[in-house]
């Protein structure tokens, strides 16, 4: 099978050294604040890296995209450019910048080495402190040129909001074609732009609900191919496929857990409900953590792994409860007007991001991690299932739109919602942890 | 011409045209079978067949928004659904549990796998052998009807009762 995530790629990364051009270190002028509501886009310009033909230019406008997306930054159009770089290593004009308001510049080149690989460098430049902020260079090879970019984006977004960036990561999927009544459902797999998809299922079967290990490349999902369905893990890698447990009914809403060594899921009571389980996937002993005559379902670890948040009608209609992963102390933490489900635990802990329906509408929210604060992101017809960038700071989901679903991203301000390109419908998003 | 014949052919297709006839507006009743609407399915059926079961008894009910209750209607039909398995023993059943598309999507597995549960139990507390019935849901993924609006999706809440093994 065809190896979807390189792992040869790599990346050295090399610090570039200040150059001769620069003055003496002052402190940099150039800082986005990301904490606070209203966040106004840095303006910044990223000129077409040197070399590489086409490459060049297509390094940059991938970063440009990405750092675009995220609403944090305001890219500057070329054509408002004054300066041509000729080295990328040299200082610039930094005049020629600050008068088109460019608070940042990036400066970069790319070149093809002799065994094949292939060479990016960057400089992130403040134009007003006059000085270098960062500079790296990176090797890889040819098959990943697309994630040179997202990486660069990815430092460029660190070293001027203080936060990791979520460029370089992936996102598993339903993609989804055909008529509704007879909708084919394959597993699949993207950058987060929506760049370079694989399928990894052959769409016989109906697959749902994938999620990514956070240290393997690995996922669980569940799929009805032996005709009842199931939980399963796939090695992203390898194409290779296990059955999670040997439960008598269905298994569902699987998860794993913050060090991968558990598959957390609903498995179904010959009565109708849903219990919640945990499986170690080492000794593959399970452990109950609900016994209710409810159902209980959606799991999510919090990210230290002591708590389950989760879904349960145990109280008339469904609602967010939250246990501690032995199921011990099992605690309503929602109580807004409507009902909840799909409760994912932010990888920051702060936070758990929520489906809410309400006055005809699915809402995508937020609320602190003992249920108060609520905040809606996102309100439509009929949409569902947030998954968190790694840094807690975007959210994606899906949105049913003109008979079928699509994937968008929303951001913690709620202001910013993108549309995420796909060639046919798309729904379960999960984001991948940073790629190493 | 053709229409009737390739709808009895295929009961999955009949019991479509059923269920989607339901909330046509026209419509003055409910029809229950073939005979209802005009297929003179009656005696088109061998007694006894899947096709029978479908077109004569009514291999379907329907449930409330968020609820698993078998409603007084579900009732009749399950109860005569369990007479005609009683009746005809050669068969393995599998109900299905289905829920609409207003929630959302591990929620309505769980639901469609309650109601699928209900909808057997009730079978099996009239008479119908516990051993020759599996459930299994197919939660919003497996819809029916496929407009936006309630006469859709009262029409996706259902559980299907379908045979399978010796003589279908």
């Amino acid at each position: 099978m065809r190896s979807f995530l390189n792992p040869l790629l790599v990346l050295v990364a090399v610090t570039l050294g200040i150059t001769a051009g620069s003055v003496v270190p002052v402190l940099a002028k150039v800082e986005l604040k990301v904490t606070g509501g209203n966040i106004e886009p840095l303006p910044i310009a990223i000129t077409d890296f040197q070399g590489g033909d086409a490459l060049g230019a297509q390094i940059s406008q991938i970063v440009t995209a990405d750092l675009k997306r995220s609403g944090l930054f305001a890219p500057i159009d070329k054509a408002a450019f004054i300066e041509k770089i000729s080295n990328p290593d040299a200082a610039p004009r930094f005049d020629d910048w600050k008068v088109i308001n460019a608070q940042a510049l990036v400066t970069g080149s790319v070149s093809k080495e002799a065994d094949g690989r292939i060479r990016a460098q960057y400089r992130l430049w403040d134009t007003f402190a006059g000085q270098q902020m960062a500079g790296e260079q990176f090797f890889a090879n040819d098959a990943n040129q697309r994630r040179v970019a997202h990486i660069i984006a990815d430092a460029i977004y660190e070293r001027i909001t203080g936060e990791k960036g979520y460029f370089d990561t992936r996102v598993v999927f339903i993609d989804e074609s055909g008529a509704k009544n007879a909708r084919k459902k394959r597993l699949a797999i993207m950058d987060q732009d929506g760049a370079n998809v694989r399928y990894l299922s052959d769409g016989k079967s109906i697959v749902l609900t994938p999620r990514f290990s956070p240290n393997r490349q690995e996922i669980t999902y569940m799929s009805y191919e032996s005709g009842q369905p199931r939980v399963y893990l796939l090695q992203i890698e390898t194409g290779q496929r296990e059955l999670v447990g040997n439960f008598p009914g269905m298994t569902f809403a699987p998860r794993f857990s913050p060090d991968g060594q558990k598959v957390i899921m609903s498995l179904l009571r010959d009565d109708g409900n849903s219990n919640i389980f945990a499986m170690d996937l080492r000794s593959r002993s399970t452990t109950r953590l609900t016994n209710s005559t409810a159902i209980d379902t959606s799991p999510s670890y919090s990210p230290d792994g002591s708590k389950v948040v989760f879904t349960s009608d145990r109280g008339g209609r469904a609602q967010i409860y939250v246990m501690g992963s032995d199921g011990s102390g099992q605690t309503r933490i929602s109580f807004g007007d409507g009902v909840y489900s799909t409760p994912v635990w932010s990888p920051r802990g702060d936070l758990i991001a929520f489906t809410k329906q309400t006055g005809g509408e699915f809402q995508i929210g937020v609320m602190k991690t003992d249920g108060s604060g609520e905040r809606i992101l996102s309100s439509g017809f009929q949409q569902e299932g947030p998954t968190w960038a790694p840094n807690g700071r975007v959210l994606m989901f899906f949105r049913d739109t003109n008979g079928g679903p699509k994937l968008v991203s929303v951001d913690l301000t709620g202001r910013n919602e993108q549309p995420i390109p796909t060639a046919n419908f798309a729904s379960d998003p999960a984001w991948s942890p940073l790629l190493e | 011409m053709g229409r009737i014949a390739a709808l009895t052919r295929n009961p999955a297709m009949i019991a479509l045209v059923a269920a989607l006839a339901i909330t046509g507006c026209a419509s003055k009743k409910t029809p229950n079978n073939a005979a209802d609407l005009g297929l003179n399915g009656a005696g088109a059926a061998t007694p006894g067949s899947a096709q029978d079961f479908t077109v004569n008894i009514g291999d379907r009910i329907f449930f409330d928004t968020d609820s698993s209750s078998i409603r007084a209607d579900a009732q009749t039909t399950l109860a005569r659904q369990a007479q005609w398995l009683n009746q005809y023993k050669q068969y393995a059943i599998v109900v299905e549990g289905h829920a609409d598309e207003r929630g959302t999507r591990e929620y309505n597995l769980a639901l469609g796998a309650r109601r699928a549960a209900a909808a057997r139990d009730f079978l099996v507390s009239k008479g119908v052998a516990g051993g020759r019935l599996k459930t299994i849901s197919y939660g919003k993924e497996r819809p029916v009807a496929v407009c936006d609006d309630i006469s859709c999706w009262s029409q996706n809440r259902r559980a299907v009762t379908t045979l399978s093994g010796a003589g279908s």
